[in-house]
C-alpha cells in the first residue's frame, strides 16, 4: 500500500450519468465501481522521450499551415504546470491538446458545422513537461460552437487535454475554458461537474504578464493528476 | 482553525468529446504532416520475448449498439510481469516492450484489436500474486470520465481464482465480465473481450 496513489474524489469529477448531457445516457454503466487501492500495474505508466517531439508539435500556428503561411485567429500562447495533489511538479508528462478552429470548425471527417475550415490550421498539438513540471503551446484561441444536444446548445471556447502523468492512474482527460466566458456556466458538458470551485479548475486566467508585447495575449492552465501516498511510518516491505 | 493540509486536487475530468482522435491520432483523421506516425499503434517487435497474442473485441453502450468513436489504451507488464517504467523498481523490463498501445474503435462496428504478448504476473500490494492482467482505459463522447478495467485471461483458471481483484466481485457472472474468452486463428491464441458499457453483462468498471 505504501505507494499507492490518491484516491479519487468522484464527487468531485462529473458523475457517469448526466441526463443534461444526453451522450451520457447511454454511456454510463449503472453499476457501483469496484474501489480497490492501486497496485504496480496502475501505478507504473508509459514514458514518452522529447525525441517523439518535433519543433512544431507545440506550434498550432504553424504546424499544420502551409510554407509561410499561419493560421487565422486571436493569437495566444497557453502555459502552465503539470502538477500532482501534493502540489509537486510532474516532470517528463506527455501533454496532448486539441481543438477548433477560431471559427469553431474542427478539422475532422465527421465535423458538420458550417463554420469555414482554415486551410492552415489543424488544431493538434502536444508538449512534455520539463524538470519544473511545466509546458507551453502556441495557438489560436477556438470559437464556440453549436451542437446537438437541447435545440440551441453551445460549447464555450475551449481547448482539450489529455494527461500522462508518471503512472497509469494518473491519466486524465479534461477541458481547459477561458477567463470571463459567460458560456462557460451554460454549457451542459462543464456542468456535468457538479462544484462551481471544480469548474473554476478549468477556467484558465488571462495573464497579461505573460503575453507576448504586439504578438500574443497568454492564458495560464495549471493541471493537477492524482497524488501518491508517502507516509513516512509505513511498514515498506521494498525499501523507501 | 487548524492548520491547512497544502493539497491541491484533481483537475475535473472532462469527456473526450467526439473529435478526440484529432489530438491523439491525427494520422488517423487525415490530419497529416504535423508528426509522422500516431503514438501506440505497435506493441510488438521481433525483439519482444513473450507469448504472441491478439486481443480482440468490441465497445457497445447501453442499448447493445457500438460506441463507434471510442478510443482505447491498453497498459501491462511484460512476459516476465515488469513494467516498462522508472516506478518499476522489481527488475529489468524487455526493453522491446512498452507495454502501451491505443487506438480508435473500427468506426463500421466499434471493435479494436491489438497484437501483444501474454504478461507476467504482478504483485498486489500485500505480496499475493495477481493474475496476468491487461489494464484498459476507454474514452468517449459521453463518457464524462475515463471507464478503467482490467482484461484477463480465460486460460488462466488457476491464477484467476485467486486473484485479489476477481475475488472482490462477489458475482461470479460478473467476475466473467473481465475474463477475455479464448480461441486460436492460424495457431496464434486470440481472446476475445467486449466493453459492455451498460446493461445486460455491463463490464466491471474500477475506481483504482
Amino acid at each position: 500500500m505504501s505507494n499507492s496513489y490518491f484516491q479519487r474524489d468522484r464527487d468531485w469529477h462529473p458523475p457517469a450519468l448526466t441526463p443534461t448531457y444526453k451522450t451520457s445516457v447511454l454511456r454510463s454503466p449503472r453499476h457501483a465501481l469496484l474501489s480497490l487501492p492501486t497496485t504496480l500495474s496502475e501505478e507504473t505508466g508509459p514514458v514518452f522521450g522529447h525525441d517523439i517531439l518535433g519543433p512544431l508539435d507545440n506550434d498550432l500556428i504553424r504546424n499544420f499551415a502551409k510554407d509561410g503561411a499561419e493560421a487565422i485567429g486571436q493569437r495566444i500562447v497557453v502555459y502552465g504546470r503539470v502538477l500532482d495533489e501534493t502540489n509537486r511538479p510532474v516532470p517528463g508528462a506527455l501533454v496532448e491538446f486539441w481543438q477548433a478552429n477560431a471559427g469553431g470548425r474542427y478539422r475532422h471527417k465527421k465535423e458538420s458545422y458550417l463554420a469555414a475550415l482554415d486551410p492552415n490550421f489543424g488544431g493538434c498539438g502536444r508538449a512534455i513537461t520539463d524538470a519544473e513540471g511545466r509546458y507551453e503551446f502556441r495557438t489560436v484561441k477556438p470559437g464556440a460552437y453549436p451542437w446537438p444536444n437541447g435545440v440551441n446548445d453551445w460549447r464555450p471556447a475551449h481547448i482539450h487535454f489529455s494527461v500522462f502523468g508518471n503512472a497509469f492512474a494518473q491519466r486524465l482527460i479534461t477541458q481547459m475554458y477561458f477567463e470571463g466566458d459567460p458560456m462557460i456556466w451554460q454549457c451542459p458538458i462543464v456542468m456535468t461537474i457538479p462544484d462551481r470551485a471544480a469548474v473554476e479548475r478549468l477556467v484558465a486566467g488571462l495573464d497579461r504578464n505573460a503575453t507576448i508585447p504586439m504578438d500574443s495575449l497568454a492564458y495560464k492552465f495549471d493541471i493537477v493528476l492524482r497524488g501518491r501516498r508517502s507516509t513516512l511510518f509505513e511498514n515498506r516491505p521494498e525499501g523507501n | 482553525m487548524v492548520q491547512r493540509l497544502d493539497y491541491l486536487k484533481e483537475s475535473p475530468s472532462q469527456t473526450a468529446g467526439p473529435y478526440v482522435h484529432i489530438g491523439t491520432n491525427p494520422n488517423w483523421v487525415e490530419i497529416t504532416g504535423v508528426w509522422k506516425e500516431d503514438l501506440g499503434l505497435v506493441l510488438v517487435g521481433p525483439e519482444t520475448q513473450g507469448e504472441r497474442i491478439l486481443i480482440e473485441g468490441i465497445v457497445t453502450d447501453g442499448a447493445g449498439a457500438p460506441v463507434r468513436d471510442a478510443l482505447i489504451e491498453i497498459w501491462q507488464a511484460d512476459a516476465e510481469g515488469l513494467h516498462n517504467s522508472p516506478a518499476e523498481t522489481r527488475g529489468r523490463f524487455d526493453p522491446n516492450f512498452v507495454g502501451w498501445a491505443r487506438q480508435p474503435v473500427a468506426e463500421a462496428d466499434g471493435s479494436f484489436r491489438f497484437e501483444t504478448v501474454r504478461p507476467g504476473q504482478v504483485p498486489y500490494p500485500d505480496g499475493r500474486m495477481q493474475a496476468p492482467h491487461i489494464t484498459v482505459w476507454i474514452v468517449a463522447r459521453g463518457i464524462n470520465t475515463g471507464l478503467h478495467t482490467r482484461l484477463y485471461f480465460a486460460d488462466e483458471a488457476e491464477a484467476n481464482a485467486k486473484d485479489p481483484l476477481l475475488l472482490r466481485i462477489p458475482e461470479p457472472a460478473r467476475r466473467e465480465t473481465l475474463v477475455a474468452r479464448r480461441s486460436e486463428r492460424d495457431g496464434m491464441p486470440v481472446f476475445t473481450f467486449d466493453i459492455r458499457i451498460q446493461g445486460a453483462n455491463e463490464t466491471v468498471f474500477l475506481d483504482m
